[in-house]
């Protein structure tokens, strides 16, 4: 079909990822983008960089259960403590006031996914015998739960108001987590390889979610997603699907989990709390449910907000970057906006950022016949 | 026997609390198939108005009160005007992720109003003690089982015996026939918001009377009444006035025997205990105690 790139005539083709030319020069601007990104702004937005990527794997994650499955998990965040906690336990200086084996990156950053992963197998069959809304209060409850554990088990998580080390980037004997410098004198600062090491996971991460999405058990999703009882008729297996949407999404969620804290350093007990689950609910809700583009974009709409918030304070003289003060403060309206913008999305554009730029883009396609 | 005792008054006070929070989660789940999440934000406002109309403008208790349930149920109305109603006919899910987003504004609104401090509602039990049949029990304790029985009454009254009662059973039990038989849906929808915004006004100055005031912090109170009603069965009434106790009370004899029986589990445990028979109730019975099991057709 020479000259026709968009005429399928297989299914493969139609469900094949970028099976269109514009969309493999998207992508290929956006990886390119990504790469120069970390070398020319400063180390402080190569971080926030790092985060809204590490984010990403997190948000794919909670979209394959809550998304694609349709079983609304607010307990993202007590699987993104373990999988932090099982990172920095088992790269944590043997010697040090934590619990630490001192073991290399290869190892945990496999285990930070796996053991979130056999958690959420455990608990998936709770969520089974669940629907809909009694599974939101459920997973509300882990999300306490967890807190309870990470902040009574000092000897692992250092306790409350002290905390821990982050794990250690210690990849085969090299150690990722320091400014080096390669072609004789260029420097590669510490933020840079956190970056490209979480756009290595990223891409790593979200090449089998795509691809898990668009085959059999990513449709069994959507059906079990769409209406649980035809698709159990059709013989598709609902505890089966649901016990994979769970144990997938606890894995990305600790990967994501044992990453984010790297880039501050530290753990603290306390940070893995409902808020942190509704903000990951809000990067998928406001990218887009259901999507891999709209994990992505939601991940880094909702970590780069709060730095644009934070530059308020110099236009908006009611905005105060104090802790008191003023008629809002910066986190104040940080925390506000996560909230005005859930429920702004879901009323004016459920599909989420995705959905707006579907509809951009079916403008100018059309273009100048947009109607 | 008397820990026992007055353990027991405590967890009961405290658990009549949940069922006040637990009948306005029902009452909008019954009305409009929504999780209303920004109750625990509702019950917070409800005490800072307390506070507010009581100890700033003066009022003094009892009026300042009326004030606060009226104000915190306007709020519930307008949420559900400008937030929930354009969500009518959208996936449950989707209006209740709505309520989420609602519950992150209000707190944030809440949290702005109340400050770092902490603060009092002026109420008129202060941290005085009774001895009723040889068990010393706090005044507050009382109050909020008086409380909770006096609301619960009046709302059976409400939607048993006024005309506007049976208008919202008629509009949770059907929304199409409800509007063909010529009630305002819509109306009913805004009226469940208001009286669960009540119901959360009274809950909110019943926390205040511990003792301790109230603070930001308060809201998680609000949120152990979700196990309360889970417990209970999210549709239903007599759930809520059955999985409050059951989950006050399983807090309060934590709280109580924790350090003889299981001193392991860490300080405030209590705190948690409220999740933990919920998941274990609901391996046994997914739809609570009371719920109605989803009749499925294809």
């Amino acid at each position: 079909m020479r000259g026709r790139p968009e005429l399928f005539t297989s299914y493969q083709r139609d469900q094949a990822p970028l099976n269109t030319p514009a969309k493999r020069a998207w992508l290929g601007l956006l990886l390119v983008g990504l790469l120069v990104f970390p070398f020319s702004v400063t180390a402080e937005l190569t971080a926030l960089g790092a985060t809204a990527l590490l984010s990403a794997v997190g948000a794919i994650g909670l979209n394959l259960v809550t998304g694609y499955a349709g079983q609304v998990s607010l307990g993202h965040a007590f699987f993104l403590g373990l999988g932090a906690y099982t990172a920095a336990v088992l790269s944590g200086d043997p010697d040090g006031r934590s619990l630490g084996y001192g073991l290399d990156m290869a190892i945990w950053l496999p285990a930070a996914g796996l053991v979130p992963a056999l958690v959420g197998l455990l608990v998936a069959p709770v969520a089974i015998r669940l629907k809909g809304l009694y599974l939101a209060i459920v997973t509300l409850g882990l999300v306490f739960i967890g807190e309870h554990l990470f902040r009574e088990l000092a000897a692992v998580t250092g306790g409350p108001g002290v905390g821990r080390p982050a794990a250690q980037l210690r990849l085969l004997g090299v150690d990722l987590g320091r400014r080096s410098e390669i072609f004789g004198g260029y420097p590669i600062t510490r933020e840079i390889k956190l970056y490209l090491i979480a756009l290595v996971v990223l891409v790593a991460l979200a090449v089998p979610a795509k691809n898990l999405a668009r085959s059999a058990v990513g449709r069994a999703f959507a059906a079990v997603r769409d209406r649980d009882l035809a698709a159990e008729v059709m013989g598709v297996s609902l505890t089966r699907h649901k016990l994979i949407a769970f144990t997938i999404s606890s894995f990305y969620a600790g990967i994501a989990g044992a990453l984010l804290p790297t880039v501050t350093g530290f753990i603290e007990p306390g940070s893995f709390n409902l808020l942190l689950s509704v903000q990951f609910l809000a990067m998928i809700l406001i990218g887009g449910v259901a999507t891999l583009s709209g994990s992505l974009l939601g991940a880094a709409f909702v970590v780069l907000l709060p730095r644009l918030v934070e530059e308020l304070p110099r236009f908006l003289p009611f905005v105060t970057s104090e802790s008191t003060g003023g008629v809002l403060t910066t986190f104040q309206l940080q925390t506000l906006l996560y909230g005005v913008l859930i429920v702004v999305f879901l009323i004016a554009e459920p599909r989420g950022l995705f959905g707006i730029w579907v509809r951009t883009r079916n403008y100018w396609r059309a273009w100048p016949f947009s109607y | 026997m008397e820990e026992f005792l007055s353990s027991t008054i405590r967890g009961l006070a405290q658990g009549s609390l949940y069922t006040l929070l637990g009948l306005g989660f029902v009452i909008v789940y019954r009305g409009t198939g929504v999780v209303n999440f920004a109750q625990p934000a509702l019950m917070i406002l409800g005490a800072y108005w307390t506070s507010y109309f009581a100890l700033v403008v003066g009022l003094g208790f009892w009026p300042a009160l009326a004030a606060a349930v009226l104000v915190t149920a306007l709020i519930g109305v307008a949420v559900e005007r400008v937030a929930l109603r354009p969500m009518v006919g959208e996936p449950v899910f989707s209006a209740t992720m709505v309520t989420v987003g609602v519950f992150i504004v209000l707190q944030v609104v809440a949290g702005d109003l109340i400050g770092l401090e902490l603060r009092q509602v002026g109420h008129p039990w202060g941290l005085e003690q009774t001895e009723v049949a040889g068990v010393v029990v706090f005044q507050s304790d009382l109050a909020k089982l008086a409380f909770t029985a006096t609301v619960v009454a009046l709302l059976w009254l409400f939607l048993r015996h006024s005309r506007l009662g049976l208008a919202m059973r008629a509009t949770a039990a059907s929304q199409e026939t409800a509007l063909a038989l010529g009630v305002p849906a819509g109306r009913m929808f805004g009226l469940a918001w208001a009286i669960s915004g009540a119901l959360a006004a009274v809950a909110g100055m019943l926390v205040a009377t511990g003792g301790a005031g109230f603070s930001q912090a308060t809201t998680l109170v609000a949120l152990k009444a979700l196990p309360a009603i889970v417990l209970g069965g999210l549709d239903s009434v007599p759930g809520a006035l059955v999985g409050g106790p059951i989950i006050g009370l399983a807090e309060a004899y934590t709280k109580t025997y924790q350090d003889d029986l299981f001193p392991w589990a860490g300080d405030n445990v209590d705190q948690v205990v409220p999740y933990v028979v919920m998941l274990v109730v609901l391996l046994v019975r997914p739809y609570g105690l009371f719920g109605t099991r989803e009749v499925e057709r294809v």
